[in-house]
């Protein structure tokens, strides 16, 4: 009795309940915390690829009273978004403070000579600032914001620091009425419309005195033609190559200033109507980079241009067009940091554009009505800054951190800035800040798809061909040792069928590839050959090997047809293809080869992929009730008849849910590719060249990749197009092989 | 009779070919091909590794060749490591002037080492140019801690400067000189190695603390005078130990810094090499069978022990096994307890019906999952999310240098515990399906409670299937490396994941792993040639632990299933 009331303490009923409550109570909390962890996955990456397809947010600030006498001609705000600059188109102006719109410095640019007469700049993501006088001469400038952390807070200090002093900057005689300027390494490129409606270019070839350090200019002037257009604006791209003339009708000319004559005289290269129609212009800017040429119609056209080679010879091609909503557009604020730009509109509209994405992120009628204001971005691109004519300083915070991201970016050909076509890439990161990120996924699916084709296309028969064998004519010893054989490769990790794909076969391939395809050739016909010759044996030695052991019978028969094969490929490549399959066929046939190729993929990956749908498709035929296979036989069909009349079709939903399961491991797998191409982001089936998969860009770039950053978020979004690809094509696999199972229950 | 029936059944005559193509025959044997295939690929595969990674610490004879080429002889030493033929006109091509006929020409990759002394440790020999092959007794190979292997012939040997051996003293005697020198420099390193990373490391760590602990007081606003002369003293006392060690570890290196060897290259030149950078030296020529399996039993145990050297291409793996197993362990003691759970709550105690069935789908569709996707979410949920958090509320002191927010051995277990969850969700639940009802309902009719039948009775028959679970689970995260290309894996951790310094266990630090250095050093490395056989060993010692792992966990199965055999039946 005792030993009963060890076990099952009945005076301690409380004790008993309360703990059985508390195992029902934490399963099921930990159980379905479990689950639901299970499911964060899925909400994480949603969470994080999000952010990707927003629209850009403005925040109003605080609007303050503009302390000048007139809105400014130039307008600037600092890194930090605290001060700007306001320069009026006298030559006078100040350094501001952005919240409360004080103050800091009063400036009086130009007091000794002539007066301004016009304000341009290099590009408003850089701050040299040029001064084109009443004489015809020309002053620069650059604002610099000193930052220093006096007693913990952060103090700017702007200044205006004068450039090329010395130098005698003399475009030509007469007043200027808009200048622009270009820096660079070995020269400074300044042009300027005068009041008779002429441009002036002035090339100045920088010398640096050795001893010195000091830099000196020389002076080269360039020659328009006579009959060149009569500008509105003046713009010169970020490479001093080209110069770009737009009149107020629309109309254009391009001179090339890299290939000036020797007395200075520039050629037209290209020369049209920016709108395609009798539109006239309202403003233009070039797009960060100095590439491309953004301009806008009084029709509300806004539209994206930049240089294209054609078969030698450049022109202005128009690459896309934005829609404003009919917006006429009066100032473009190209971003500091990205290929996206603000536009202010006439009716007082405030819109911001990726150029790239080909997006409109935002439109909102925000501004006072009319064209007498200026505006100013913020270099971070998270504000804006709007002087108006009521004599009100306002501003917006922008909230817009994944411009560059949409669906046509993400897959469909996209024109990028320096190439000759619309094409797919994937290019994400450069050394250069002014690089245009090229987030294309065509290539990286194609490459996927490539790889899970080719892997398909070696594994899929292989193992299906070897699950029906064994399921249906193995011998069931054989078979009991055959199947874990085959499934322990499914344990065989695969960055060591990457490592041997790589380092052991891509170059076995390389130097054996008339072998290789020797072997795909010879095998089966060899395979035949062998079986027809056993079928013509006496049949007393053919029974002396029972049923189903053919496998085990062609063990000797394959290694010697291998070796056969390369042992031949020295000689037959020499009577083929001089020796060299290779070289042949680059030369040949013209199709370039790597080393590390789709072929070694879809061999390695297929070693890795047969388990998988051998073990589904082999336990699917396998589980065929014997009944039908009987009946088919007792009828007088053969053996081969049955399985294609009867096991097959009744087993087929198995098959389809192996190879399924098999297409999604492929797809996802990643060392292997990762190790056997030489992940190049190309689109091309050639079965001799690599790829790169979604899979490989994600583990090769995550690394690296700033976190939040639209990279980060891209990587994110390829895990997630996985995620959902894997997980849509599993659940097709799962729910055939359910209804499978229900079918067998009723047989 | 029987004769009789023989007679009939074997004179039937065999089938022609158009009937035999009929018969569906053929395609049976291509069927039955397919299968060969699968387990020639399968045998192929590991014979291969099996081969290339053992015979990697075999010791190869060194040979001693003239190359004659254009008028011109040299003389190359160093192992033949490869050899292939090539076609003459790609060799024409590439510039060579051929003697032979042709068209095939025999080329051997030849490993000559001395990187310090040569343009390059390997180089490709076309056969016909080498004349006079010898295997010269008395040709040495040294293995050394910087420049590679060093193959040349031992001239003399010193200590501290002083000849011990010279060219006149007798082989014996001079190698005998040698080899109690390099035991001497390598007791001396050991020394070295053990002051500078335990009692140099345990200074650092100590240092690093107490560094944490003025900045913990200084954001706490309470570093006054006081704690921090405290501290000051603390860490002057640390200095004086570290000063101490520094001289003693001045006085070791200087004991070893003199003794030196000179030894001739195969060219005649005569080089003078310090013998502190030496880790063994060999006459493999001259060795006998016994002699080679000693030494190769001796490289084989430096393999499995030793820190890796130059870049991971020379020495051991040892770092790279335990980083694997521990991070395996850790997953194990994190996705068991969750699994089972979830699959007791999914399989007792929930509401059959269309959510669990969804869910059932769903669980075992993440099996499917590519593993990357799961690196992806453990760098981004776990990294920085929650080992942001982390370190914003527990280790705000180290900030800006990340603790936990950082890829390291908690993240990739848990992320590779998350990888395998399902595994082990769908293992254990068709365990707990296979238990017939009538067991329950037998043990709740004596009076028991959900719970007690559940850890009494359930649980146990349900074993065997946890642990099948757990070896699959097992099996994939041993093997599984591109999610921890993400979460945790380096190319080098300097230290190992476990320590005599509190807490013992670092969760945080990034570890080595087999699998990775496998990617790292078979095509990250700088020299791949050089590597290579490495690569193989490793890979070979990657599928023999995670063979093991099965195997155990494969016979622990077995006998759980023995034991609770009649219960099922």
């Amino acid at each position: 009795m005792s030993s009963f009331n060890e076990h099952i303490p009945v005076w301690m009923p409380g004790w008993r309940r309360f703990k059985d409550r508390l195992a029902t109570f934490s399963i099921s909390i930990g159980g379905s915390g479990v689950l639901v962890t299970i499911l964060l996955i899925f909400f994480y990456l949603l969470y994080e690829v999000l952010p990707l397809f927003g629209s850009a947010q403005l925040h109003s600030d605080e609007a303050v009273p503009w302390q000048s006498v007139s809105v400014p001609a130039y307008l600037a705000v600092e890194e930090q978004g605290e001060v700007g600059l306001s320069l009026q188109s006298d030559g006078s102006g100040r350094f501001f403070s952005l919240a409360d719109g004080v103050t800091i410095e009063a400036l009086d640019l130009v007091t000794d000579g002539p007066v301004v007469t016009a304000i341009g700049d290099e590009s408003s993501a850089d701050r040299l600032v040029a001064l084109g006088l009443a004489d015809g001469s020309v002053r620069l400038l650059r604002h610099e914001y000193r930052i220093t952390y006096p007693d913990g807070g952060r103090l700017i200090t702007p200044r205006i620091e004068w450039q090329y002093q010395s130098a005698d900057l003399q475009l030509g005689a007469g007043e200027i009425v808009d200048v622009v300027v270009r820096d660079g390494e070995e020269s400074l490129l300044l042009a300027a419309l005068f009041a008779d409606g002429r441009p002036r270019i002035t090339r100045f070839e920088k010398e640096e005195d050795f001893l010195s350090g000091e830099t000196t200019l020389e002076k080269e002037v360039l020659r328009l033609p006579e009959n060149a257009l009569r500008p509105e604006k003046l713009l010169i791209g970020s490479s001093q190559r080209w110069l770009y003339l737009v009149s107020a009708t629309g109309q254009f000319e391009v001179y090339d200033l890299a290939k000036a004559g020797d007395d200075g005289s520039l050629s037209l290269v290209d020369s049209g109507e920016l709108f395609g129609s009798a539109a006239g212009l309202t403003t233009a800017d070039l797009l960060l980079g100095g590439i491309s040429l953004l301009s806008a119609s009084d029709q509300g056209e806004l539209v994206q241009h930049f240089m294209v080679r054609e078969s030698g010879s450049y022109r202005l091609q128009e690459v896309r067009r934005f829609e404003t909503g009919g917006a006429v557009i009066t100032q473009l604020l190209p971003e500091h940091r990205r290929k996206g730009f603000l536009a202010v509109g006439e009716a007082g509209e405030l819109q911001i554009y990726h150029t790239t994405a080909h997006r409109n992120l935002l439109s909102e009628v925000i501004l006072p009505a009319g064209r007498g204001g200026i505006a100013a971005i913020t270099p971070r691109g998270d504000g804006v800054l709007y002087v108006g004519q009521d004599a009100m300083q306002r501003q917006w915070s922008i909230d817009n951190e994944h411009p560059d991201i949409s669906w046509s970016a993400l897959w469909d050909k996209v024109w990028y800035e320096s190439y000759d076509e619309p094409g797919y890439t994937w290019q994400s990161s450069a050394s250069n800040n002014d690089f245009e990120p090229k987030y294309s996924f065509s290539p990286l699916a194609f490459g996927t798809l490539k790889a899970a084709f080719y892997t398909m296309l070696i594994a899929g028969p292989m193992a299906i061909c070897g699950a029906i064998y064994t399921a249906y004519f193995m011998a069931p010893a054989l078979r009991r040792k055959v199947k874990p054989m085959i499934e322990l490769m499914e344990a065989l990790p695969t960055v060591i069928l990457g490592f041997l794909a790589g380092l052991w076969l891509a170059p076995f391939v390389e130097d054996n590839l008339t072998g290789v395809f020797t072997v795909m050739l010879l095998f089966p016909l060899g395979i035949l050959a062998f079986a027809f010759a056993w079928s013509q044996l006496p049949l007393r030695f053919r029974s002396a090997v029972p049923d189903g052991w053919h496998a085990a019978l062609l063990v000797p028969v394959a290694v010697v047809l291998f070796w056969f094969c390369f042992a031949a490929n020295d000689p037959l490549e020499l009577i083929l293809f001089d020796g060299d399959m290779r070289r042949w066929i680059t030369t040949e046939l013209g199709i370039s080869f790597d080393q590390r190729n789709s072929l070694v993929v879809g061999i390695a990956m297929g070693m890795a992929v047969i388990p998988t749908i051998f073990s589904i498709a082999e336990d699917a035929i396998f589980s065929v009730p014997r009944n039908l296979s009987y009946g088919s036989l007792a009828l007088g069909a053969t053996s081969w008849q049955t399985l294609v009349g009867v096991v097959l079709p009744t087993a087929s939903p198995g098959i389809f849910s192996g190879l399924m399961i098999g297409l999604g491991r492929a797809v996802g797998e990643t060392m292997i590719v990762l190790m056997a191409t030489g992940n190049t982001p190309i689109m091309d089936a050639n079965i001799f060249e690599g790829m790169r998969t979604l899979s490989a860009n994600i583990a090769v770039e995550i690394p690296e990749a700033e976190v939040d950053s639209s990279h980060y978020r891209v990587l994110f979004l390829a895990a997630f197009v996985l995620f959902l690809f894997t997980f849509v094509v599993n659940t097709i696999a799962e729910i055939v092989r359910q209804r499978l199972r229900v079918k067998y229950g009723s047989l | 009779m029987t004769s009789q029936i023989d007679k009939t059944i074997y004179s039937k005559p065999n089938p022609g070919p158009v009937v035999w193509l009929k018969s569906g025959e053929p395609m049976i044997w291509l069927n039955a091909a397919a299968v060969t295939l699968s387990v020639i690929a399968v045998v192929g595969l590991i014979l291969l590794l099996a081969v290339r990674g053992f015979s990697h610490f075999w010791p190869k004879d060194v040979l001693l060749a003239t190359v004659s080429y254009q008028g011109e002889e040299r003389q190359v030493m160093g192992e033949a490591v490869d050899q292939v033929e090539v076609s003459g006109q790609q060799l024409r091509e590439a510039g060579f002037e051929l003697q032979g006929p042709g068209p095939f020409f025999a080329r051997t990759l030849l490993k000559q080492g001395n990187r310090d002394f040569l343009d390059s440790d390997f180089v490709w020999l076309i056969d016909e140019q080498i004349s006079d092959r010898r295997a010269p007794a008395d040709a040495m190979v040294i293995e050394r801690l910087e420049w590679g292997n060093f193959y040349g012939f031992l001239r003399s040997v010193s200590r501290d400067g002083e000849a011990i051996a010279t060219e006149t003293s007798s082989d014996s005697d001079r190698w005998a000189a040698f080899f109690s020198l390099i035991a001497d420099t390598v007791a001396v390193r050991d020394k070295i190695h053990d002051i500078e990373r335990n009692d140099i490391g345990e200074i650092n760590y100590e240092l690093e603390r107490l560094r944490l602990q003025e900045r913990t007081l200084e954001l706490e606003g309470q570093l006054d005078p006081a704690s921090q002369l405290s501290l000051a003293s603390e860490r002057e006392e640390l200095d004086a130990r570290y000063r101490v060690l520094q001289e003693r570890l001045y006085v070791l290196y200087d004991s070893i810094a003199k003794h030196s060897y000179t030894a001739e290259l195969m060219d005649g030149r005569v080089v003078s090499l310090p013998i502190a950078k030496v880790v063994r030296a060999f006459q493999p020529n001259a060795l006998g069978l016994f002699g080679k399996v000693g030494l190769y039993l001796e490289k084989l145990w430096e393999f499995l022990s030793a820190q890796p050297r130059e870049a991971n291409t020379e020495g051991g793996v040892f770092p790279a096994i335990f980083g694997t197993v521990m991070m395996v362990i850790l997953m194990s003691i994190i996705v068991t307890p969750f699994g089972v759970v979830a699959a007791v709550y999914l399989r007792e105690y929930a509401r059959q019906g269309v959510v669990t069935r969804t869910i059932r789908i769903a669980v075992n569709n993440l099996a499917g999952v590519p593993s990357i996707v799961y690196g992806v979410f453990g760098l981004g949920f776990f990294v920085y999310f929650v080992g942001g958090e982390i370190d914003q509320l527990f280790f705000p002191a180290s900030l800006p240098t990340p603790t936990f927010g950082t890829p390291g051995l908690m993240w990739a277990s848990l992320t590779l515990a998350l990888l395998t969850l399902p595994v082990v969700i769908v293992a254990t639940e068709e365990g707990l399906a296979r238990i017939p009802k009538m067991v329950r309902e037998g043990s709740l009719a004596l009076g028991a409670t959900r719970a007690e039948t559940l850890w009494r009775v359930v649980l146990p028959m349900a074993s065997p299937a946890m642990m099948t679970g757990l070896i699959l689970a097992v099996a994939r995260a041993a093997g599984e490396v591109a999610p921890l290309m993400l979460v945790g894996v380096v190319k080098l951790a300097p230290t190992l994941p476990v320590d005599a310094n509190y807490p013992y266990v670092h969760l945080d630090q990034k570890f080595m792993h087999l699998g990775f250095h496998i990617y790292d050093v078979g095509f990250q490395s700088p020299n791949v040639e050089a590597a290579r056989p490495l690569v193989y060993a490793t890979a070979l010692l990657l599928v023999i632990i995670i063979a093991l792992l099965n195997l155990a966990a494969v016979s622990l199965r077995n006998r759980l299933r023995e034991r609770y055999k009649s219960l099922e039946s």
